[in-house]
């Protein structure tokens, strides 16, 4: 299968090693990955924070970019939530029918990587190895935007190696919510701290999800308090394997 | 007088001095995980769960569809059942009327079934500078009428107290509370006996109403403690003020509310009492009734495609239980009569973003509201909806608030940054080169300005000298 890589702007910026991972774990499981240069931002971040205006040339921009691409997968819940419930939305406010009729084009060929794997590619084991206690954080937009259920939670299951321990209280929010974690930064530190205590009651080693800026909201916590935990995209723990 | 829907203060400052309470935070944290578990047990054990809400929301979709008609029909019912009907356009205006009536009684003193309408008008406080008392009857409302406060919760007003803060309020106020213990049958047992004396001398009642039913005129109460059936049976004088969206068009649409408010508010398959009236009946009852029918913002509401879903709002609370933003600050942190995420929708969407402009904020976007709420409605549509009105209020206004207008600069140049490859790949360049100055031992950990919130509790990764674009060029150079 051929499959066109969404990146999304903050892991190609911040968090590349998600995106080679993704990359290793597609290829390794047979598919050509294809990734279009010109891709910037989905415009998640403005969508969010009211600036409904100013995410119409980022949408455009995406349409055009990944306008011929059978398939379009991203390492982020939250991007492709976006995408899906939202751009029908903004094509609406930009009064547009042509890229309205773009975007219903778009968006059912757009999905998540977990997603991809388990209900397009029906993969349930990738042939991971990753001798690790882990836990995981099933994030707000892949659970609720996405409905990805426990599909992720049983792909980290297949993976070799790896000691799987539940989260408790797992499908609450992290409080990271992008601008939200700086708009209301003590909520969110609130909802953080609560987290961070669940995560440590499961000595795990690694907390993985599948959206990077709510690991980034984890990660950046646990490095302040030296916990000796470490964040990892699901990505990197699927694409893992024996040296 | 101040408005109960407009807050004082912004959310992010109001949150600020309710986290610092730790007594609250345990208590809110106890009562919402307890109520969070009671719910989705009486849910799961509903196989048409998804269908009753899809049929709860399609009907009030209809009824918002064709407000003016089925008010209409209601007032006609209503009257038709020997009740009077009365339109209120504002909270001034349902005051007056309110006033007028129980002067037209004399009545100096008037009971008070638990109603959110009546709090939102602030009707209390109106009453009393007519020189009429109003005396709150549920429990919960009494503790907060006692203690002076406002409520925190549209179901458990008095849900950031524990026990024992109520026992101190009852001793100080209450006659004859010298020995209360802070057991909770004791603690009912001082507020009965206070109450059934008003309950027996009290000539007008005043209430809230869950439902109004269009076809027959019938109102409904949906309640607890009974304390309500006794406000709505015992005196001779009944006012109820009931917000215009309340209505249901027909006696049968209870199958589908019924099952849905009781499992998604106090977490009951049935709820203890269940009041339903209409019009007056010779002998039996209040002998007169009102009903005010109140606007309040409502319409405005109604005008709004996107907004209007919250019209939808049964009450039930499920959302603030469920919120963790909820759950960490608690009600008082809204400023409104209406807190939680339903409050963060509803209150801009009656008094105008401008008036409330960092509700729509108050959010993480989490959806947990959504989940659960039995009448669908998409509440992180609406708050995202509400921010870019709040971003367009701004950006007509610039200059006004100095944080918002910086913002909207640097909101408006990463966009124009993000719209093309070529500015994109020099900002993650620059972003490499600016970072130096804030970069210690591998880490992030100070920033400045309006990103200062973020380095309080948690680090920043630098960003990395090759970004994943860069790694795939020269990947595919080799």
């Amino acid at each position: 299968m051929r499959v066109a890589f969404f990146i999304t702007c903050f892991n190609d910026t911040l968090f590349p090693e998600v995106g080679q991972a993704t990359v290793r774990l597609l290829e390794r499981l047979g598919h050509t990955v294809d990734f279009p240069l010109d891709q910037t931002c989905c415009g998640q971040m403005h969508f969010n924070t009211g600036y409904q205006l100013e995410i119409i040339p980022l949408m455009r921009h995406f349409v055009r970019v990944f306008d011929t691409a059978e398939y379009i997968v991203g390492p982020s819940a939250s991007c492709v939530g976006t995408i899906r419930d939202y751009y029908s939305r903004i094509a609406e406010i930009a009064d547009d029918a042509q890229l309205a009729a773009e975007v219903q084009h778009l968006t059912p060929r757009v999905f998540e990587l977990t997603e991809f794997l388990t209900e397009v590619l029906k993969v349930a084991d990738v042939g991971a190895y990753y001798p690790h206690r882990v836990t995981y954080h099933p994030t707000c937009h892949s659970l609720r935007a996405l409905h990805v259920g426990d599909h992720p939670i049983r792909l980290l299951k297949a993976v070799r190696g790896l000691d799987y321990v539940e989260l408790p209280r797992a499908a609450e929010c992290c409080g990271f919510g992008g601008t939200f974690a700086i708009k209301n930064a003590d909520t969110s530190i609130a909802m953080l701290s609560d987290k961070l205590r669940c995560v440590l009651d499961t000595h795990a080693e690694v907390c993985v999800a599948a959206d990077t800026s709510c690991l980034m909201h984890i990660g950046g916590a646990l490095s302040r308090q030296r916990a000796g935990v470490r964040t990892a995209h699901i990505a990197e723990v699927l694409a893992s394997v024996e040296e | 007088m101040a408005s109960a829907l407009i807050p004082l203060i912004p959310f992010p400052e109001a949150a600020k001095t309710a986290l610092a309470d730790t007594q609250l935070r345990r208590n809110l944290g106890k009562a919402t995980q307890t109520i969070r578990a009671k719910r989705a047990a009486v849910v799961d054990e509903m196989d048409d769960w998804e269908e009753l809400r899809e049929a709860g929301r399609a009907l009030k979709d209809r009824v918002l569809r064709h407000l003016d008609q089925y008010l209409l029909q209601l007032e006609e019912s209503v009257q038709r059942a020997g009740g009077h009907v009365h339109w209120a356009r504002d909270a001034a205006e349902a005051t007056r009327i309110v006033a007028e009536i129980a002067k037209s009684h004399d009545a100096r003193e008037v009971v008070k079934v638990k109603s959110l309408a009546t709090d939102e008008i602030r009707l209390n406080d109106g009453l009393a500078a007519e020189g009429i008392q109003a005396i709150e009857t549920d429990l919960a409302e009494l503790i907060i009428q006692l203690a002076g406060e406002h409520s925190s919760h549209i179901l458990v007003p008095a849900i950031h107290k524990n026990r024992s803060e109520i026992r101190e309020i009852f001793r100080r106020k209450l006659a004859d509370t010298e020995d209360l213990t802070d057991i909770p049958a004791d603690l009912a047992a001082a507020a009965r006996r206070h109450l059934r004396q008003k309950f027996l001398t009290t000539k007008v009642a005043i209430s809230g109403a869950n439902f109004g039913v269009a076809e027959t005129g019938t109102i409904c109460v949906v309640e607890s403690e009974g304390n309500g059936r006794m406000c709505l049976t015992l005196p001779p004088v009944l006012v109820t003020v009931m917000g215009i969206e309340k209505l249901i068009p027909t006696w049968q649409d209870f199958e589908v509310y019924m099952q849905l408010l009781p499992r998604s508010s106090t977490g009951e398959r049935m709820n203890p009492y269940t009041t339903f009236w209409t019009g007056v009946a010779e002998g039996d009852g209040p002998q007169e009734f009102h009903l005010i029918l109140l606007d309040n913002g409502r319409t405005h509401t109604l005008a709004d495609q996107i907004g209007r879903q919250a019209l939808h709002c049964i009450r039930c609370s499920a959302c603030l239980n469920i919120c963790p933003v909820y759950e960490r600050t608690g009600g008082h942190a809204y400023g409104s009569v209406y807190p939680g995420p339903i409050g963060a929708i509803l209150t801009p969407l009656l008094v105008g973003v401008e008036h409330a402009p960092s509700l729509p904020y108050a959010s993480s976007l989490c959806g947990a509201c959504y989940e659960v709420c039995p009448v669908k409605i998409n509440i992180p549509e609406v708050l995202v909806h509400l921010r870019a009105e709040v971003v367009r209020h701004y950006q007509a206004t610039k200059g006004i608030n100095t944080y918002a207008y910086a913002e909207s600069v640097v909101m408006k140049m990463l966009a124009y940054t993000f719209a093309d490859r070529t500015r994109y790949e020099t900002a993650q360049k620059l972003a490499r080169f600016g970072q130096g100055p804030f970069v210690s031992e591998g880490k992030i950990g100070n920033l400045p300005g309006l990103l200062s919130g973020w380095s309080t509790m948690r680090d920043l990764r630098p960003v990395p000298q090759q970004s994943f674009r860069d790694w795939w060029r020269s990947r595919n150079e080799q």
